[in-house]
C-alpha cells in the first residue's frame, strides 16, 4: 500500500527537493524503512542505527505523533498520511 | 470573602466552567479551567511565582537582582508582575512576531524586552537567553523549561484544584510548550488515579521549523526529558491555526473570551471526546483573549485570519 510522507524542509534535498513522497509500507516503521531505501540520503536521520526513532525527529500519523501510538508498529492505511518534523521548543512558554 | 495582602495571593484557585455544549458525544462532558482569571492574565502567573519563589528560598535570588528570561510572553508577563511587587529587575528574551499586547504587558510592569529573530520562534529565544546569561554570570537565569519549580507551580496547585473541583475526571487535556502544565498536572491525577489520560496538543511547528539547519538543533525542554514526559502523555496530537482559530470562535459563541491555543485545546478535547464512550475532560484554558484582540481572531475573515496566525506565536 503507498503512504504519502511529508518531509520537513531540512530533510528535503536528500530526497531529491521534493516536500512529500510516497512509499510503501503497512506500518510506520515500515514506511520509515522503505523511505531511506528510496532515499539513501536519509539514512541515519530519522531512524537510528538501531532501528529507533532519531530523538529529535517527531513522526505523525496524520495528526497523531506515532510516540503515542504504537511507535513504529502503528498501523497505517491507504488514506494516511505520515509526517516527519523535528522536534522544537512550543508556544506560549 | 477574604481580602488578599497583594495580587500575587490573587494567583490560583481558577474557575472550571461547563463547556458540554460544544461536546460531540452526550456521553462526555468538556470542561474548561480558566487560566485568565490569574492576576497576570494567564496560566503563567502560577509558573512565575513558582520559579521565583523556589529561587528566594533556595538563595539563588538575592534582594534587587535582574533575571533573564525567554518567553513567548506569557512567562515573561507572570514574571514581570512578579519582579514588579518583589522588587526584581527583569529581562525577557522574546521573538519579534508576538502579538502587539504582549510587548505592552511587560513594559507596564517594567520589564526590559531583548527581541529574539521571530524566524527562530521559541527556540531561538531559549538560545540567545543561554547565551546572554552565560556572558552575564550576575543576572539570574531561572529557565523555566529546565526548572522543576515550573511543573512543580502544577503538582502543588493546578493538579490539586482539578481533582477537588472534578474528582470524576477521567481525561486532562492541555498545550504543550514548556512541557510543565503536563507534567505537574499529569502526575498529580494519575497519582490520584491512574486511569486518568494525559492528552497533550502540540502547536504546529511551522515555520519554526524551517530555520533548522539540522535535526540535532531540536530541542525536547529538559524537563520533559528528566521527569519522564514521554511515558506520562497518553496521546500527543497537534492542532493547526485555523482549527485553533475556528474553535475560539465556537467558545465565543457560548460567552467565553480566551485566547487562542484555548481553542487549540479545545480543538484536541473534541478530538478526544469524540473517540471515548464516556468520560469527564478537564481542558486547561491558559489565557483569556484579551492579548489576541489585535490579530483579528474573531471577527477578520477565516483564512486571513489564519494565515496572519501562522506568523504570529499565538501559542
Amino acid at each position: 500500500m503507498s503512504v504519502e510522507v511529508r518531509l520537513p524542509t531540512l530533510l528535503r534535498p536528500a530526497a531529491g527537493g521534493a516536500p512529500s513522497t510516497s512509499v510503501e509500507g503497512a506500518t510506520v516503521g515500515e514506511v520509515l524503512r522503505a523511505l531511506e531505501v528510496a532515499h539513501p540520503g536519509l539514512a541515519g536521520q530519522v531512524l537510528t542505527a538501531d532501528g529507533e526513532l532519531h530523538k529529535f525527529v517527531n513522526v505523525y500519523l496524520n495528526d497523531d505523533d506515532v510516540r503515542y501510538l504504537d511507535r513504529l508498529d502503528t498501523k497505517v492505511g491507504a488514506d494516511d498520511v505520515v509526517s516527519i518534523l523535528p522536534a522544537v521548543a512550543g508556544g506560549a512558554a | 470573602m477574604t481580602i488578599a495582602a497583594n495580587v500575587l495571593e490573587l494567583i490560583g484557585n481558577t474557575p472550571v466552567v461547563d463547556v458540554s455544549s460544544l461536546s460531540p458525544n452526550p456521553d462526555v462532558r468538556i470542561l474548561l479551567k480558566l487560566e485568565g482569571a490569574n492576576p497576570g492574565g494567564s496560566v503563567k502567573d502560577r509558573v512565575a511565582l513558582s520559579l521565583i519563589e523556589d529561587a528566594e528560598r533556595s538563595g539563588v535570588l538575592v534582594p534587587g537582582a535582574t533575571l533573564i528570561e525567554p518567553s513567548s510572553g506569557n512567562t515573561g508577563i507572570g514574571l514581570a508582575i512578579v519582579c514588579r511587587v518583589k522588587g526584581y529587575h527583569l529581562k525577557v528574551v522574546l521573538p519579534a512576531n508576538v502579538s502587539v499586547e504582549r510587548r505592552q504587558l511587560l513594559e507596564l510592569w517594567g520589564a526590559e524586552i531583548v527581541e529574539s529573530p521571530g524566524s527562530e520562534g521559541s527556540n531561538g529565544a531559549v538560545r540567545l537567553a543561554q547565551r546572554l546569561a552565560a556572558e552575564h554570570p550576575e543576572w539570574t537565569f531561572l529557565y523555566q523549561y529546565g526548572n522543576p519549580a515550573n511543573p512543580r507551580a502544577h503538582y502543588e496547585g493546578t493538579g490539586p484544584e482539578i481533582w477537588r473541583d472534578v474528582p470524576g475526571v477521567t481525561h486532562f487535556v492541555a498545550g504543550l510548550g514548556t512541557s510543565g502544565t503536563l507534567l505537574g498536572v499529569g502526575r498529580y491525577l494519575k497519582e490520584q488515579n491512574p486511569d486518568v489520560e494525559i492528552w497533550a496538543v502540540e502547536p504546529p511547528s511551522g515555520e519554526m521549523v524551517d530555520g533548522l539547519r539540522n535535526l540535532d538543533d531540536g530541542y525536547i525542554p529538559p524537563i520533559f526529558e528528566e521527569l519522564g514526559g514521554e511515558k506520562l502523555l497518553d496521546r500527543k496530537t497537534v492542532v493547526g491555526p485555523r482549527d485553533s482559530i475556528l474553535w475560539t470562535r465556537r467558545l465565543a459563541d457560548v460567552g467565553i473570551f480566551a485566547g487562542i491555543s484555548t481553542g487549540a485545546a479545545m480543538a484536541g478535547a473534541y478530538r478526544c471526546a469524540q473517540q471515548i464512550e464516556s468520560g469527564t475532560i478537564v481542558v486547561l484554558s491558559p489565557d483569556g483573549g484579551w492579548k489576541y484582540l489585535s490579530t483579528g481572531a474573531w471577527t477578520g475573515d477565516i483564512d486571513e485570519v489564519t494565515e496572519r496566525a501562522k506568523k504570529v506565536i499565538y501559542f
